[in-house]
């Protein structure tokens, strides 16, 4: 059967990784092509890079930038930032991309998935929606003018997926970098809407919440932004809780399978005998 | 064989760059990706890389004359081909994708939509494991019910003789298919890591 997905977003702000938090404060992380060769190699399931200073600026895509990050990635990536054009995502698409999203260019001109999907199929086109509360329940949130629209989430998957929209990466303003979990009520108002797959983001802390929002949602991949980038083996790590209850892919070499997590989901040391046993224990590099 | 010459055919979509990293990964120098008729010829293998609506990718193969190119390698000089996703599609008949379409007919059989109840989700998005038959050549490296990275909406249906994996989605999806020096995918073994990577190892390795 079909696994649930673990997927890292990127937030990249003039071609450095950031930490955001709430849409308005970044600290930097380091470079793309190396959070993008750890992820990999800890097991990661799919890679979202989003390059937030590209529309800002009135930049096309950095090619550059993602030909190199691209280089060690072997899970699908999905580049957003700064297209706005048929010749950006083919361009794209010889740098190392496999998928596309559109967040700003899908709201002020939409026909661009229409037209993108007719080329690459529906399934290279991921829409990418930032929701806020408002007094009035959720709203789409244009990232670029600061301001909450008229349109709601829901109604802006439900457009996206009919102009050929494969894929909505929904997240929430007020979750970002906040660790308080997914909202689950903005989450299941976009996925009763459609019968695209969706991905989530924002306010994830641990692995808790990934269980959380994959069992209580429809969602059919969750994702994290922050948290993944200060540990070692954080990928793998997680994926190992997540897989005691969901059917997560779990292959690399340290799966962490039985190991015991504390309520925060951080490992618990193995007895001393058993340390001592993998002490001289000799890992042998799978060769392809 | 040693050192093959390996031509991704280059037909303005699709997602070439990929490809040509995963293979690189194995150590591969000769890679190429070009549309042109005289490095195809020359080529041990081809890849067909796929991502991309059926019509736009045939009505490109047809506006590069890739489809009578192809053709002559395949058909009647046997070159070994791999194609990915819609490059496996390609290969089929026809195709229901936003009409009816022809293929290149290498492989009797249609491309359909994908048809399952919610809460099922189309596209068909993500890892999914593939049952593989004894015989493939593709899945020789691989352990039993390995999972690769599928992202579809239509998929091939095509007599049973030619598939050698399928996976399970609500419906029975065809995940690979052989015929001689034919070879297809509908996951992608490019984005698929070390599953993908086994994969192109045994394929290569097959010439």
């Amino acid at each position: 059967m079909l696994k649930k997905r673990i997927t890292a977003t990127l937030v990249v702000k003039d071609g450095i990784v950031v930490q955001s938090i709430g849409f308005k404060r970044y600290l930097p992380i380091g470079k793309p092509a190396i959070a993008i060769e750890y992820l990999n190699s800890w097991g990661i399931d799919e890679i979202i890079i989003l390059d937030i200073s590209a529309t800002a600026k009135g930049r096309i895509p950095d090619y550059e930038m993602i030909r190199n990050s691209s280089f060690k990635c072997y899970v699908p990536l999905t580049v957003g930032g700064g297209i706005s054009d048929i010749k950006h995502i083919k361009e794209l698409m010889q740098c190392g991309s496999d998928k596309i999203s559109l967040n700003h260019t899908a709201i002020i001109q939409s026909d661009l998935i229409k037209h993108a999907a007719e080329i690459f199929g529906n399934q290279c086109v991921v829409v990418s929606i930032d929701a806020v509360k408002t007094s009035d329940g959720y709203r789409v949130y244009d990232y670029l003018t600061q301001k909450a629209l008229s349109i709601t989430p829901a109604e802006m998957a439900k457009k996206s997926e009919e102009l050929g929209a494969g894929e909505i990466l929904i997240n929430s303003v007020e979750r970002d970098g906040s660790y308080l979990g997914y909202d689950k009520l903005l989450i299941n108002s976009v996925c009763n809407e459609i019968s695209i797959p969706v991905i989530v983001c924002g306010g994830a802390k641990n692995a808790k919440d990934m269980i959380d929002v994959l069992q209580n949602t429809s969602a059919s991949a969750a994702s994290a932004s922050n948290f993944f980038h200060f540990t070692e083996h954080s990928v793998n790590i997680t994926k190992a809780k997540i897989f005691s209850k969901i059917n997560v892919r779990l292959e690399t070499h340290a799966d962490y399978r039985d190991c015991a997590f504390d309520e925060n989901c951080r490992l618990v040391k193995k007895d001393d005998k058993v340390l001592e046993d993998m002490l001289y224990m000799r890992i042998e590099k799978e060769i392809i | 064989m040693n050192k093959p010459t390996i031509v991704i055919i280059d037909y303005g979509i699709g997602n070439t760059h990929s490809v040509s990293n995963a293979i690189k990964y194995l150590d591969y120098k000769n890679i190429i990706i070009s549309d042109d008729e005289n490095i195809i010829h020359k080529a041990d293998a081809l890849i067909l890389p796929g991502v991309g609506a059926f019509e736009e990718c045939i009505g490109n193969l047809k506006n590069r004359k890739l489809d009578i190119i192809l053709n002559e390698a395949v058909i009647v000089n046997k070159k070994p081909i791999l194609g990915i996703c819609v490059g496996m599609q390609l290969m089929a008949t026809y195709s229901e994708e936003n009409g009816l379409h022809n293929g290149l007919d290498w492989i009797k059989g249609s491309v359909k939509k994908i048809n399952v109840p919610k809460p099922l989700a189309v596209p068909h998005v993500g890892w999914n494991d593939v049952s593989n038959k004894n015989e493939s050549i593709l899945f020789n490296s691989n352990p039993e019910n390995a999972n690769f990275y599928f992202d579809h909406s239509y998929h091939f249906v095509c007599d049973e003789q030619y598939v050698s994996g399928y996976c399970d989605y609500g419906t029975r999806i065809t995940a690979a298919v052989e015929r001689e020096n034919i070879f297809g995918v509908q996951f992608h073994p490019e984005k698929s890591q070390n599953n993908g990577l086994k994969l192109f190892r045994s394929f290569f390795n097959s010439i």
